[in-house]
């Protein structure tokens, strides 16, 4: 049940995008289609699940040690060598998806929800299952705000946006009223 | 030539959007006429003022900014006014309600393209931001004193029947407020929310003009109340009635007026149904376990959000062609 909470908490009430606004980069970079942004989801879920799970015993080491200072670094280290293989399998399997997420795929190492979630953990000291569940209800909620947002931008492509407000402006306007919407989930879990 | 886009079948009709608004707004004018009845003129002016200053500002924008020579009000900015006017306490300021006007008209419908293209209900989006910049302006209560000329600088502030259950539990609320109170609108709360008896009775002008999509009301009203129901099982006293559920809140403001918005619901049936169950849903998880006491209008804003996507999955499908 509380693993099933976390998940929810991550996904939903504390979404990485609407409510602690970290991610934003790539959320607003690959939401233009919805095809690319499902891909872009899929990566974000493995390389946050994997590289949760091998940071938490990183980090149980460094605690040990007393170095708790190089958790960053680790941290990151950590989650680049996983988008380099997530890049390169992606260049062997799926080149077009690949194509489309261009420089967005190795900037999954600069994605702050990858590093936020991997601080998240360490510092609500989550065991090895809840910062899993944290890191894939993470990015799950990645992933639905990438699609949600995709789903508009397409529709709005159609539309009659005033000059000043096409593309960016209006996908900021648009990214604002889902994070008011989203705020309905406040207080659901403490 | 400006081309448009619509789904198919094309039929011509006489209607414009001017009277499709007009219906509308006749529908509405029961609510207005209990607001006015429960809340006294202040109510009347705040509804009337909502509409005006809608229409003005959306003139504006489509004569001066959009420099649309050929621009003549059809009455759409007016429902939208009036929506958000019903959606206020009755001690909002003026000032508020005008900002709320501002950001729905100028923001969330003509900087995503106009009529017909905004993709959230500005009404809604208004109401949840005007909550959010004015807490205490928008969720402090009055009870109805039904006296037209009456002011609200003497009367102690009430609890919607949402809130009691919420904080005191159903059995006080239940000793607070009837079900005839709830029915006729007998409480505190939003300005147009509080009878749902006179809502029923515009949104059936509406049906019976065939201007309103029944299947949203239908599954949604449907969803709230088999949730309701089991949990009522579970324990009565934290979660309450399914009447109560129904009857409470801005439930039928929501579900009548605002979740059916031409615009921002689904086109498809099917569509309409996930969109309904989808509102039905988010409303009841945030009124058992949310921080608000109430979540009509972010489940609806919320929904607005998956609406491109529900299209999408829910293309009717194409006949007389080969498979691909």
């Amino acid at each position: 049940m509380k693993l099933f909470l976390i998940l929810l908490s991550a996904m939903l009430v504390n979404n990485y995008v609407f409510v602690r606004f970290l991610g934003i980069c790539p959320f607003l970079g690959v939401s233009k289609k919805t095809s690319t942004a499902i891909g872009m989801g899929l990566a974000v879920i493995f390389v946050l699940v994997m590289s949760s799970a091998i940071s938490w015993g990183l980090d149980k080491i460094l605690i040990a040690f007393g170095l708790e200072f190089l958790r960053t670094i680790v941290f990151i280290l950590v989650i680049a060598t996983f988008v380099q293989f997530v890049e390169a399998f992606l260049k062997k399997n799926n080149p077009n998806l690949y194509e489309a997420l261009g420089i967005y795929l190795p900037l999954i190492t600069t994605n702050c929800i990858i590093l936020g979630v991997a601080i998240v953990n360490s510092l609500s000291r989550y065991t090895l299952f809840e910062a899993i569940f944290n890191a894939l209800g993470a990015g799950l909620g990645f992933t639905l705000a990438l699609i949600i947002f995709a789903g508009i931008r397409e529709k709005l492509e159609l539309y009659d946006v005033p000059k000043p407000f096409q593309n960016l402006p209006i996908s900021m306007i648009t990214a604002s009223i889902l994070s008011l919407a989203f705020m309905g989930f406040q207080g659901m879990i403490k | 030539m400006k081309l448009l886009t619509s789904p198919a079948p094309h039929i011509r009709t006489a209607d414009s959007t001017a009277d499709v608004m007009l219906d509308v707004l006749i529908a509405l004018s029961p609510a207005v006429a209990a607001a006015t009845y429960f809340f006294g003129l202040q109510a009347f002016i705040l509804s009337i003022a909502g509409m005006i200053s809608a229409e003005l500002i959306e003139f504006f924008i489509m004569r001066v900014l959009r420099k649309d020579k050929n621009f003549v009000p059809n009455g759409s900015a007016a429902v939208t006014g009036l929506l958000l006017a019903l959606n206020v306490s009755v001690a909002t300021p003026w000032w508020v309600l005008l900002i709320g006007v501002l950001f729905a008209i100028a923001i969330v419908k003509h900087a995503f393209g106009g009529l017909g293209q905004n993709i959230f209900n500005p009404a809604l989006a208004a109401r949840i931001f005007l909550l959010v910049s004015f807490p205490t302006a928008m969720t402090t209560w009055y009870p109805p004193i039904g006296k037209f000329f009456g002011t609200y600088a003497d009367i102690q502030t009430t609890a919607t029947p949402l809130a009691v259950l919420k904080l005191e539990g159903f059995n006080s609320a239940m000793q607070k407020f009837t079900y005839t109170d709830l029915l006729f609108g007998n409480i505190g709360g939003c300005i147009g929310e509080t009878s749902a008896l006179l809502l029923i009775i515009g949104f059936l002008y509406l049906v019976l003009r065939g201007r309103i999509k029944i299947v949203i009301p239908a599954t949604y009203l449907g969803t709230v109340f088999a949730i309701s129901s089991i949990m009522y099982l579970v324990n009565p006293e934290k979660f309450g009635t399914p009447l109560f559920h129904l009857l409470a809140g801005g439930m039928m403001l929501g579900a009548l007026f605002m979740a059916t918005d031409m615009v921002t619901s689904p086109m498809t049936l099917k569509g309409q149904a996930i969109f309904g169950v989808g509102c039905g849903l988010i409303t009841m998880l945030i009124r058992y376990f949310g921080g608000y006491p109430e979540g009509v209008s972010l489940s609806i804003l919320l929904m607005n959000a998956f609406v491109p996507i529900i299209d999408r999955y829910t293309q009717p499908k194409i006949f007389g062609r080969r498979k691909s």
